[in-house]
C-alpha cells in the first residue's frame, strides 16, 4: 500500500493536544491505524507533549502520595487485552463505531447507487459518515462547508488533479471545489468528517488557515 | 536530592515497578511526574482540586499499566503525557478520542538496551531543545498542547527536532513490518 496523501503537522499536533472533535479525531486514528508515515509522525507529536509536560510543576497536597497509594491498593495490575486490529476494509476505530465489519453498516441509499451510514458520534463539532460510491459514479453533494477529511478505505477517487486510493486522505475546506468521480473497477468506500454547519468551531479554521493560507 | 533532576533513568524505575511493585521506585516516580501532571492539568483549565485528584488518578493509572509500557517507542514522559492527556477529556468533559489500532508488537520483555536509551534521551533533547526556542514559539508550542489555542499562530514548523524521533520510529516500524511479511511466506 502506497500512500500518498497525509495529514498535516497542524492536525497531527491538535490530535496529539487532544483538541479536535470527535469525528476529526476518528478519522485521523483511522488514517493512522493505515500509515506508518503518519503513525510515526504522530508518535513525535506526543514526544513533544512529552516534553512540554516537562516543563512546569506545581505542587502536590500533602499526603498525596499516601492517598495515591490508598487507591492503587486493591488494584490489579491491568489485564491482558486481545491486540485490537482492523480488517481487510475497515480499521480498528471504525469498526468500534460500527460495532463490527462491512457487513455490519446501516446503508442508507441516496440515489445513483450512492449510499451512506452516518456514525453516532457523541460531540456536536462535526459529522462522520461512511459513504459507498460505486465505480464510475461521483461522489455527492461535495459543496465544503467547513474542514473536511475524506479517507478512503476501499478503491480509490480521482478529482481534476489528484488521486486518492486506499489510505489516502483528503483534506478539503470551503475554498475547494471539485468534483470526485470513484475509479473504475472497485466501489469505491469513504470514512468522511465534516465539520458541523449549526455549532462553529472557532479552533479549526484557524488551525487550517496556515495550511491553506486563506 | 540532586539525582532528580539529573539523569534519573525513569523507565528503570517503571520496570521495578512493574516487575516488584516496588513502592519506592513508584515514590520517585511520584514525586517526579505527579506536580508535572498536576501543573499540565491547571494549565489546561482544571481546578487546583480537581487536576490533583486527576494527578493521582494518572500516577495510579501508571502503576497499574506499567505493564504496558513501551520504553523502546517513548520515554516515561511521553508515556504519562498520554495518559495524563487521556484523562484530561474525562476530567474536562473534551471530544472523545479514537485511539489508532495497536501496532503489531507489544513491549519486548527484554527491550533492546539501546532503543530505550534513544527513546529515553528523545524527551530530555526535545526539552532543551524548547528551551532554546523563542519565547513566543515556546509559549505557543504549550499553548497548543495545554489546549488554549487562542491565536492564529500555530506553527507547523516547530523548529524541533521531530523530524529525528519520527525516522526512528519509522525505522522500527518498517522493520517490523518486514520480520511479519517474513513470517507470513514462512507459513
Amino acid at each position: 500500500m502506497t500512500i500518498k496523501h497525509h495529514l498535516s503537522d497542524e492536525l497531527l499536533m491538535a490530535y496529539a493536544a487532544a483538541e479536535l472533535p470527535e469525528a476529526f479525531n476518528l478519522v485521523i486514528a483511522a488514517h493512522l491505524s493505515m500509515c506508518d508515515e503518519c503513525r510515526a509522525r504522530s508518535m513525535a507529536f506526543d514526544a513533544l507533549g512529552g516534553a512540554v509536560i516537562e516543563d512546569s510543576t506545581c505542587e502536590m497536597s500533602a499526603g498525596s502520595l499516601e492517598a495515591c497509594m490508598a487507591r492503587i491498593n486493591g488494584l490489579s495490575q491491568a489485564p491482558a487485552t486481545g491486540m485490537r486490529r482492523g480488517d481487510r476494509v475497515l480499521p480498528a476505530p471504525v469498526l468500534d463505531y460500527v460495532g463490527g465489519g462491512l457487513e455490519a453498516v446501516k446503508w442508507r441509499a441516496l440515489g445513483m447507487g450512492v449510499r451512506q451510514s452516518i456514525l453516532r458520534i457523541g460531540d456536536k463539532g462535526a459529522s462522520a459518515r461512511l459513504l459507498y460510491i460505486p465505480a464510475g459514479a461521483a461522489m455527492p453533494d461535495h459543496g465544503h462547508r467547513g474542514l473536511e477529511l475524506t479517507l478512503v478505505l476501499q478503491g480509490a477517487f480521482r478529482d481534476e488533479a489528484d488521486r486518492f486510493g486506499r489510505g489516502d486522505i483528503e483534506v478539503a475546506d470551503a475554498s475547494v471545489e471539485h468534483t470526485p468521480v470513484a475509479e473504475a473497477g472497485e466501489a469505491c468506500i469513504c470514512l468522511a468528517a465534516t465539520q458541523g454547519s449549526l455549532k462553529f468551531n472557532a479552533l479549526l479554521p484557524r488551525l487550517a488557515q496556515p495550511f491553506f493560507r486563506i | 536530592m540532586a539525582a532528580d533532576v539529573e539523569q534519573t533513568d525513569w523507565s528503570a524505575l517503571v520496570f521495578r515497578v512493574r516487575d516488584d511493585q516496588d513502592k519506592a521506585a513508584f515514590a520517585a516516580l511520584f514525586r517526579h511526574f505527579a506536580p508535572r501532571v498536576k501543573a499540565f492539568l491547571m494549565k489546561s483549565g482544571a481546578s487546583e482540586a480537581l487536576a490533583e485528584e486527576c494527578a493521582q488518578d494518572v500516577m495510579a493509572t501508571l502503576w497499574q499499566k506499567a505493564r504496558l509500557f513501551d520504553a523502546e517507542r517513548a520515554s516515561v514522559a511521553t508515556w504519562v503525557f498520554t495518559i495524563a492527556r487521556n484523562r484530561r477529556i474525562d476530567a474536562l468533559r473534551k471530544s472523545r478520542r479514537p485511539e489508532p489500532e495497536d501496532l503489531p508488537w507489544g513491549p519486548e520483555p527484554e527491550p533492546d538496551q539501546a532503543e530505550v536509551y534513544e527513546a529515553q534521551q528523545e524527551t530530555e533533547r526535545l526539552g532543551v531543545a524548547l528551551a532554546q526556542l523563542p519565547l513566543k514559539q515556546r509559549v505557543l508550542i504549550e499553548r497548543a498542547y495545554f489546549g488554549d489555542l487562542s491565536h492564529s499562530e500555530i506553527a507547523a514548523e516547530t523548529g524541533l527536532p521531530l523530524g529525528t524521533i519520527k525516522s526512528r520510529i519509522r525505522l522500527a516500524l518498517d522493520r517490523l513490518r518486514q520480520q511479519m511479511d517474513v513470517k507470513a511466506t514462512e507459513k
